[in-house]
């Protein structure tokens, strides 16, 4: 379905409040809206207290490692030696994961909002929005919109008439998923080929151009203002669980589900009621069979499991998964769950930047012998393999390309491993 | 002292300054720890993973040529965890690897092969899916491309990127169907792009010049120091059946650490020449006889004496300083000087590194015949020999020479015979750098010993000797001060 959708009674909408309004693009539309408030606002404050209230907030990175924003704001040096830059994570790449994408769609100046107090905080004057090459129609919004920011005094030499620099670049990427990682995405906008970095250094020390650096998601930036406008406090006091995961989450569900689409829920909200209330629950005659929350790169979670789980960050973590990125892939039971886990491993053994060798050689030749197994002609010994491989594959290598392929495998065998075994008995049984 | 940082490896304290890598720590204490994409003279980029080792207290393995040493630190490079994680590393390389090592040139020296006999699998689990296949390429002038057995460590690209500066290697592709890729159109000839199949650690890149030579383990290696240049790169000739078959680096951080350029690498034919003098020869009824070394220096000793006027030396900036000292000192005591001459060519700097070049002046001991008193006056010297009474050559080609050399005697000591010399009065047989022991002055001033790598031709012997018989031939003492 998509946007625009009606707001579901058990959504809390905050950064989606306004998705499907195509006045709240324009700058007056979003002023009207309330939008700058919140950066006028922080403008007036110290860069301590922006970022004390974001770290009061409790706000985490909505990527998918879930780091603490406000923390990592302060990991930037305070005494400014060198150039600070404020990265803008607009790469979302991650399989079944689209909410970046409308942020951008519909409210192109909440996350320009977002990106400005931010860059105040962590005195950047530069701003990169590295946004996903595919991303045509986004990229053609936020161009729009940035026109008339800088246009509105918004931006520029003397932002919002406060005497502070801050300048935004929309950075278009050329496809490649491997640019979403940090280090990667910093690569890509010196010009250089998309590899991750080893760390340390990490960026808030050695960043873009050799210069600090802060990388912050789309959707971490975009509910920034909200912080900054009605205070950490009450962003915190959204969560329905745990202290530690506070706010509103984007969640995209798609797959084998009534209505998939962007659903914006409270943290720790029940992972049950958003499939079958808020998502329209499974299609006719269909019943749920698994669940993969966070985007591709999570383990796979059973119907069992994924109805006692609770979204937020250490729900998923008690489940044995990860709330991720939230891009939900709902699998109900007619999928075969080898195919989908091959197709899966397909996918990252086409991104895998070719650095680490296990990730090199590890996820095309997981790929093989999946694709072996599918054809029938699997062996007994396979299986083991696949779960060796896994392992090696997993926690070696410079970034978690290669434990994001792995997570799925072991999962899907751990769980499915009958469906598995079945294609060793039943010959051919997919062509 | 305090600034150290102690820590522990593979149960051996060491303490090095803080930075150090756990790698590097580990090297001093003995310990080798198996790496691929590490090298010292590039970037870390910790891609390879080969290197991976357990740290107490760490919840996973961590790449030791990326990881800095912390005080304290117990590092284990033989356990378990760290042990399989590399194993997997070496499976992983090995199963687009094709295997061929019986073909290959690097077969020996190959640290695939040498990893994976110490700590790899013996037999992989990849089964029977084919393997990545990609044409070999010439990458330029001496440097092939064989994709095949590629485990994209990037020391080449890194090599041309930071090193050399002139980033014509990439990686092209991703996942596992990235190869090595050269710019298109911008062949990979940079002066010193043969360091590229050095730094490659298997048989991946490849010298055209040396290709299907000979076997890696047939060699014999000896430490010299690179005759192609002033700037006096250290080297390792490499020989077999008593010929110089290849010249490969050999690392001295002061001086060019672990590079070599392509001029010094491919500049060794003339080591192996077979149209060598291989006997003293004298002059009889106007011709050119073969004797022996006591004849000769006897006839030596009589050209001396009867020589009338002044002494001339013309020597080559390409001996020892020991044979250019004892040269020098025969004409001083005579009352003589000399020159040279230095075959020149354009300066070819390696970027990356201070005070590295292929240098203009392509002979290896300038500083050397200029310390043993010889002088770059080379026209007027030549002009001198001509109304000189006895002419010294010492391995001088006398090349464009327009008028007779000596009016008087003329004593040749050399590798080859110069139709110029063929006047000579006595032909004296000396061995080339290749096949005597001696010692090269570099143009800052560094003297640096090179070893005898090959055996002299017939009777041939190291100039340094020869000329010390000719000072105690004319009544000098050889060990006697000048």
């Amino acid at each position: 379905m998509g946007f625009p959708h009606p707001i579901h009674p058990k959504e809390t909408p905050v950064l989606s409040r306004h998705f499907g309004e195509a006045e709240a693009r324009s700058y007056d539309g979003w002023v009207k809206r309330g939008g700058y408030r919140a950066l006028e606002k922080a403008l007036g404050q110290t860069r301590d207290q922006v970022i004390e209230e974001v770290k009061a907030s409790g706000l985490r990175g909505r990527g998918g490692a879930g780091f603490p924003a406000g923390v990592k704001w302060s990991f930037m040096p305070k005494q400014k030696t060198k150039a600070h830059y404020l990265c803008c994570n607009a790469d979302e790449s991650e399989p079944g994961t689209f909410k970046d994408r409308e942020i951008m769609r519909w409210t192109p100046h909440a996350l320009i909002e977002g990106c400005a107090i931010a860059a105040y905080a962590i005195q950047a004057e530069q701003v990169y929005i590295y946004v996903r090459g595919e991303f045509t129609e986004p990229i053609g919004v936020m161009q729009a919109a940035l026109a008339e920011a800088y246009a509105r005094g918004v931006l520029g030499a003397n932002a919002m008439g406060k005497g502070v620099r801050i300048d935004i670049t929309i950075h278009r990427g050329a496809g490649a998923y491997i640019c979403g990682e940090e280090t990667a995405l910093m690569n890509s906008i010196e010009g250089k080929r998309g590899n991750p970095r080893i760390r340390p250094p990490f960026p808030a020390a050695v960043g873009v151009f050799g210069c600090p650096t802060t990388i912050n998601n789309v959707e971490t930036l975009s509910s920034v203002p909200h912080i900054i406008e009605k205070g950490g406090a009450w962003y915190k006091g959204l969560s329905l669980s745990n202290p530690k995961s506070t706010g509103t989450k984007l969640f995209s569900i798609c797959g084998a589900i009534a209505r998939p689409g962007n659903y914006e829920v409270t943290m720790g909200f029940p992972l049950k009621e958003l499939l079958y209330d808020v998502a329209g629950g499974m299609r006719p005659g269909r019943k749920l069979k698994a669940v993969i929350p966070g985007g591709s790169s999570v383990p796979i979670l059973t119907a069992g499991e994924a109805e006692q789980t609770l979204l937020d960050y250490e729900g998923c973590v008690a489940q044995g998964t990860m709330l991720g990125s939230g891009g939900m892939i709902v699998l109900d039971d007619t999928t075969d769950m080898v195919y989908q886990v091959m197709r899966l491993a397909r996918f990252y053994a086409h991104e895998s930047c070719a650095q680490c060798t296990q990730c090199r050689e590890g996820t095309a030749w997981t790929v093989k012998i999946l694709q072996r197994l599918l054809n029938g002609q699997g062996r007994k010994e396979d299986l083991d393999l696949l779960l060796d491989l896994a392992e090696q594959m997993t926690g070696r290598t410079i970034c978690v390309l290669s434990d994001s392929c792995a997570a799925p495998v072991v999962s899907a065998i751990k769980k499915f491993r009958p469906e598995f075994e079945a294609y060793l008995t039943r010959p051919a049984a997919r062509a | 002292m305090s600034d150290l940082v102690k820590l522990t490896i593979e149960g051996r304290e060491v303490e090095v300054p803080p930075g150090t890598s756990v790698l590097e720590a580990a090297k001093l204490v003995g310990v080798l720890i198996p790496h691929y994409c590490y090298h010292p003279g590039l970037p870390v980029v910790g891609s390879c993973r080969m290197c991976l080792v357990d740290v107490e207290k760490s919840p996973k393995p961590v790449p030791s040529c990326a990881t800095p040493v912390a005080p304290g630190m117990v590092v284990h490079v033989q356990s378990e965890q760290a042990k399989a994680a590399r194993r997997a590393v070496l499976e992983f390389l090995l199963i687009n690897h094709p295997l061929d090592c019986p073909i290959c040139d690097q077969a020996g020296e190959c640290e695939l092969q040498d990893f994976t006999s110490q700590e790899g699998r013996a037999s992989g689990r990849y089964a029977d899916y084919p393997k990545r296949f990609n044409p070999v390429e010439t990458f330029g002038p001496d440097v092939l491309y064989v994709p095949n057995r590629c485990i994209l460590c990037t020391r080449c690209v890194r090599f041309m990127e930071d090193v050399a500066r002139e980033p014509t290697l990439n990686v092209e592709e991703r996942g596992d169907r990235a190869h090595i890729g050269v710019f298109d159109g911008r062949p990979l000839d940079h002066p010193w792009a043969g360091n590229v199949v050095d730094l490659c650690p298997v048989g991946s890149l490849l010298s055209k010049d040396f290709l299907h030579k000979a076997r890696a383990w047939d060699l014999d290696k000896t430490p010299s120091v690179c005759p192609g240049c002033t700037q006096g790169c250290n080297v390792t000739l490499e020989t077999r059946d008593n010929a110089v078959l290849r010249v490969k680096p050999r690392p001295n951080p002061s001086i060019n650490r672990w590079f070599m350029c392509d001029h010094g690498r491919l500049n060794y034919a003339w080591l192996n020449r077979s149209d060598r003098i291989e006997a003293p020869l004298v002059r009889r009824d106007g011709r050119l006889v073969p004797v022996d070394w006591e004849q000769a220096l006897a006839r030596v000793a009589e050209v001396i004496r009867s020589a009338r006027g002044s002494w001339v030396g013309l020597v080559s900036p390409g001996a020892s300083c020991e044979a250019l000292e004892a040269a020098g000192r025969l004409l001083k005591t005579h009352g003589g000087g000399g020159a040279f001459r230095v075959a020149e060519g354009p300066e070819a700097p390696l970027a990356g590194v201070p005070d590295l070049a292929l240098r203009k002046e392509r002979s290896p001991n300038v500083n050397g015949a200029l310390s043993a008193g010889f002088t770059r006056d080379w026209a007027a010297t030549v002009d001198a020999a001509g109304r000189s009474g006895l002419v010294l050559v010492l391995d001088e080609d006398l090349s464009g020479l327009a008028q007779p050399l000596a009016a008087g005697e003329l004593i040749f000591v050399g590798t080859v015979l110069p139709e110029a010399a063929r006047a000579a009065a006595v032909v004296l047989p000396c061995a080339n750098m290749a096949e005597e022991e001696g010692t090269f002055e570099n143009l800052r001033g560094v003297r640096q010993r090179y070893a005898q790598a090959k055996t002299p031709p017939g009777m041939a012997r190291p100039a340094a000797w020869i000329f010390g018989a000719i000072l105690e031939a004319a009544g000098h003492t050889a060990g006697a001060p000048a």
